[in-house]
């Protein structure tokens, strides 16, 4: 496996690196020591691995179409933003907007996500994006949402609701899976309870 | 679109200016080159009773602004020391205005009756800056704020920031977008010891700049910024709100929130202070010499991460910066929208400093 | 006689035409000449094709004024209202002014009425203001789907931190239906508004002709008026309500007292206003016992007093040349609320000349009272409720961005429930039931049916608003009164643009 010390590094030059270890056939690859770069495995579409220790900055993902990254450590806002395909393991926390109009691929997070996770994920044709979040969303998670699988654990059992206020406002497709209570109030716009049925218990275990 | 990172020490321990100048430099792609700055508490320890001003003036120090200014301050206030700002050209910020800074105090029998010193103070800035070619970078006592046009650690280099040393720094990098950049409307912005760094556009602007003029503000810079600084301190030093319902003021609850708690103090503040309301997207650092506060619009449209190690805290916009700061953190989190997060000075800071 | 009382004659520039191939008369339709009510048709017999001889309904070419009722209730759509002005070859002298004056020279030598709001062709200014929108800098909000909020409290607020906030009105859509009294309109469309105002979550005004007893039931929704007649205003009156008003005047007929002639006024009038049936009632232009500012304030702190200072109390003025300096010594009274009535507010019946000359736009109105009480810091204790020429939601929403805190509609309530806009209010014969009481008449208002359109209205305005809102990035309300810089003139000069305080389009 390769390694980059990336300290000091630009996103520019980082990513464009990246690139090229990737075109010259390397598909693995180990970065050290990043802290705030951008778009870490934006619009990669090999079935490369990168793996990230440090805090990676912006759009981790963004526009992937089927490369795996995995993040030792917090990702911060807009973890794999309208990704394709791909897998993105954090085995830390993320920010804001994880998960932003994914249409597929799967998106595992270990920790707590802040804001509108998983804000207008969708599905197409056989695609079906999974944002599966071990620890708990604050408001407005699941707005817009048109398909795929949104899951809450709460994996820490953290007391009261998991998820915050207006969870799955607008929504109009797919499920979200939520592991604790949620109030009335709590539901947005179009939201609605069901119950667990066959396929739902498969799909989780 | 800004960033924005803060660093407060409870206890009074004072570092120099290149721990943040760093910081705020990983957020480089939050800016624009437009505007960059930083504020430091706890810069003038042997001055800490007196007004720290730090006025800009236009030019060079032939500009006449600077003798009217300064006759100006001398029949209002007694002046101790005043000194140039060392500014240190380089090629990326090869020249800017003329910088003083001047340690005062006011003039006791000119307070009117009902007026407070630090009324009185305010005053005074609101004069110098309806002057022509002069601008009060900041007033506070122990507070200096160093800003301009340029990315920020391209500013830290022009003043030597790390020449200062402070238990509370907080540093902006401005992505412009109403009003023009210049070296005046960069952040920070102060009045007295209070100082708002801000990230975001707020659409209630014109409802809050008009509740300030009402209430004898005079709002040049054409900022949000200024606008939220103003409005804290209306509400804290002027009507005696608590910290916390002057935060709740500018990002209250729903309606419908208060209707369901049935909080008949929530009510009455928002009905009251309705044109008081911060709307649109905002994170802030609001700092003040006895603290900190960190909040962010009730729907949570920009990003703030706060983390404590020990007695030292920081916000910053991006987690990559506290990162940079301190690798390893006792605790991390993005506080909710509209829940402001308050950091307060250790009892016996001052002696620490 | 020479026949020169033709010189007089005046014919209407409207008039009814029928489609006889599409008309059902042979089947002896007559719906068209009795739905009505001014008597334009009438059914006339004509020797059909086949040699008999049948009713066809014919125009009368006398009083029809495009109120489209038999246009609307035709079951086979074969009637249209044709336009034929009696043109004149003057190009200063057009027939409106020609005709009024053959009116009155041929007629009685009297004062010309009209109901309904001016006509004229002054500046509509809510059409040269636009609003702002978020672009990139800010997000816009989705209003279906993230909490977007128009509810408006009014009434006095502390000029300082920590004393008691005055009674308040809580508006949940900040659109209340302004003052229409019994007698202008009917029973069931006071308890239409009602309804409708306690589902929403609103306020209705009761105008200056009582409160039915019937109706106290809605009292948490409703505002009682205190006019210069004092009709049917009583200690109990007061009470059933949620807020008293002042009347001192109306966008429609500044300065100008009213006559309900006593023929008209029957049982019911007599009972809400509490007069003897048959005895005139008289509006006097001012109030009597309001010569000057000082008294204005000793009649709000009598209300107050007998209302143990329970609810608020507002004060509505037409909007004038001075309307800043009036509302702001109206402020100083004692007023909680003060609502401004532009000059194109509607009236049951108004001599022409004054609803079309006198008084100011609102939006210049509410912009000028509201800039002069911020100039005085006193803004903020009272609420200013903006009137008079609104016709859609965005005129709302600018209306507030121009200082208002709510706003009265009135007009666009009668046209929810129909109304043509024939401006024949006074004339006691409207075809929709509406600004009538006669029997027959009245009956074409459905309660149910009316209550469920001016909900719809209010509601369908409310959302709107809330789209206008989120483009702009406002989610509450408040934060978007006298937000001057969410507007921008187009096609204002500087002075407009001055006392609108808002900068024009492209700066």
């Amino acid at each position: 496996m390769l390694t980059i010390d990336t300290k000091g590094l630009y996103y520019k030059s980082l990513n464009r690196h990246i690139r090229g270890y990737l075109a010259k056939g390397e598909n693995r690859i180990l970065l050290k020591n990043i802290l705030g770069q951008r778009y870490i495995g934006g619009g990669l579409n090999s079935d490369a691995l990168l793996e990230v220790y440090g805090t990676p900055g912006q759009d981790l993902g963004a526009f992937m179409n089927g490369s795996r990254v995995t993040v030792f450590g917090n990702a911060q806002d807009g973890v794999g933003n309208t990704m394709n395909a791909g897998k993105i393991v954090i085995h830390g926390k993320a920010g804001e907007i994880p998960g932003h109009s994914m249409r597929g691929g799967k998106v595992f997070i270990k920790g707590d996500v802040e804001y509108r996770a998983g804000i207008h994920m969708k599905e197409y044709l056989d695609q079906v994006p999974w944002l599966i979040i071990g620890g708990t969303t604050k408001d407005y998670c699941g707005e817009y949402m048109a398909g795929g699988k949104l899951v809450v654990l709460n994996l820490n059992n953290v007391a009261g609701s998991p998820v915050g206020q207006d969870i799955g406002t607008g929504i109009h497709g797919g499920i979200i899976y939520v592991r604790g209570h949620i109030e009335p109030h709590q539901l947005g716009i179009g939201a609605s309870f069901s119950d667990i049925d066959d396929a739902d218990s498969a799909f989780l275990s | 679109m800004c960033g924005i990172v803060g660093i407060i020490n409870t206890d009074g321990h004072r570092i120099d200016g290149s721990h943040i100048q760093e910081a705020i430099r990983i957020q480089r792609d939050r800016g624009n080159g437009l505007g960059g700055g930083f504020a430091v508490y706890g810069a003038y320890p042997e001055n800490r009773d007196k007004y720290a001003f730090h006025i800009m003036y236009e030019g060079d120090r032939h500009n006449p602004a600077v003798s009217a200014v300064e006759d100006y301050l001398q029949s209002r206030a007694n002046v101790y020391q005043s000194e140039q700002i060392p500014v240190y050209p380089n090629d990326r910020i090869p020249r800017g205005p003329y910088f003083k800074r001047y340690f005062l105090k006011p003039i006791e029998e000119f307070l009117s009756p009902q007026q407070t010193e630090e009324d009185y103070i305010v005053e005074i800035v609101m004069h110098i800056n309806s002057m022509q070619d002069a601008f009060v970078v900041s007033s506070g006592k122990d507070v200096g704020v160093f800003k301009g046009m340029g990315y920020p650690e391209d500013i830290a280099d022009y003043f030597r920031i790390e020449d200062y040393q402070g238990y509370m720094w907080v540093a902006h990098n401005r992505f412009p977008t109403n009003t023009p950049g210049w070296w005046g409307g960069a952040h920070p912005f102060t009045i007295l010891d209070k100082t708002v760094v801000h990230n975001g556009e707020i659409t209630s602007y014109g409802t809050n700049v008009r509740w300030l003029e009402m209430n004898g503000y005079q709002c040049l810079l054409q900022t949000d910024t200024e606008v939220i600084s103003y409005i804290y301190d209306k509400l804290t030093r002027r009507d005696g709100l608590s910290k916390r319902d002057a935060c709740y003021v500018m990002a209250p609850a729903l309606w419908e929130e208060i209707d369901r708690r049935g909080d008949e103090k929530d009510r009455y503040l928002r009905q009251i202070y309705g044109t008081a309301i911060v709307n649109g997207p905002f994170g802030i650092v609001l700092t003040h010499r006895d603290g900190a506060i960190v909040l962010n619009d009730r729907n949570k449209l920009r990003p703030v991460v706060c983390a404590q190690v020990g007695n030292t805290y920081y916000a910053s916009s991006e987690e990559c910066s506290i990162r940079f700061l301190s690798p390893e953190v006792d605790r991390i989190w993005s506080p909710r929208g509209g829940e402001p997060v308050m950091i307060d000075m250790l009892e016996g800071y001052k002696e620490a400093v | 006689m020479n026949g020169m009382e033709n010189n007089w004659k005046t014919i209407p520039a409207f008039h009814p035409e029928f489609d006889i191939e599409r008309c059902d008369y042979k089947n002896g339709c007559s719906i068209c000449s009795k739905e009505c009510s001014f008597g334009e048709i009438s059914m006339h017999p004509v020797k059909d094709d086949d040699g008999e001889v049948r009713y066809r309904p014919r125009a009368n070419l006398t009083a029809c004024n495009s109120c489209q009722r038999c246009v609307k209730m035709c079951p086979e759509g074969a009637i249209h209202i044709e336009f034929q002005p009696m043109h004149t070859s003057h190009g200063y002298w057009t027939s409106d002014y020609a005709s009024n004056i053959w009116r009155q020279a041929g007629d009685e030598g009297g004062v010309l009425l009209v109901g309904n709001g001016a006509t004229g062709p002054q500046k509509r200014y809510f059409d040269h203001i636009m609003f702002d929108a978020c672009q990139v800098t800010n997000p816009s909000i989705d209003p279906l789907r993230e909490p977007m909020e128009i509810r408006r409290y009014l009434g006095r607020k502390p000029a300082q931190y920590g004393e008691e906030i005055g009674p308040q009105l809580k508006l949940d859509v900040p659109i209340m239906f302004g003052a229409m009294s019994f007698g202008a309109v009917n029973k069931r469309v006071q308890e239409a508004e009602a309804r409708a105002t306690k589902d929403v979550g609103t306020y209705w005004n009761t105008g200056e002709g009582g409160f039915f007893k019937d109706l106290r039931i809605y009292g948490e929704n409703t505002i009682v008026q205190v006019a210069s007649g004092r009709f049917g205003v009583s200690e109990d009156y007061l009470k059933s309500a949620a807020a008293v008003e002042i009347k001192i005047g109306q966008g429609a007929k500044p300065g100008i007292g009213g006559h309900l002639p006593g023929e008209k006024v029957l049982k019911a009038i007599s009972e809400t206003r509490m007069i003897p049936e048959g005895s005139d009632a008289l509006s006097p232009a001012p109030h009597h016992d309001i010569y000057s500012i000082e008294d204005l304030r000793q009649l709000i702190y009598a209300i107050k007093e007998a209302m143990e200072y329970k609810v608020p109390v507002s004060v509505k003025i037409a909007a004038v040349h001075n309307v800043a300096p009036i509302v702001s010594g109206v402020a100083r009274a004692g007023a909680d609320i003060i609502a401004i009535d532009g000059f194109r507010g509607g009236t049951g019946a108004t001599p022409l000349q004054i609803r079309q000359s006198t008084g100011i736009p609102i939006e210049l109105a509410i912009s000028a009272a509201d800039t002069r009480l911020r100039e005085e810091g006193i803004r903020d204790t009272v609420s200013l409720v903006a009137s008079g020429g609104i016709m859609c939601s965005s005129d709302v929403l600018k209306a507030i961005c121009l200082g208002a805190d709510a706003v009265y509609i009135g007009t666009p309530v009668l046209v929810a429930l129909g109304c043509g806009l024939c401006q024949r209010c006074f004339s006691g014969k409207c075809a929709y039931g509406i600004t009538t009481n006669k029997p027959g008449l009245a009956e074409r208002i459905d309660v149910e049916q009316a209550t469920q359109a001016l909900k719809n209205l209010l509601h369908a305005w409310g959302e709107e608003m809330k789209e206008l809102m989120g483009s702009m990035g406002i989610s509450a309300i408040e934060a978007l009164r006298s937000n001057r810089d969410r507007l921008r003139g187009v096609g204002l000069n500087e002075e407009e643009l001055r006392i609108l305080e808002i900068k024009h389009a492209g700066a």
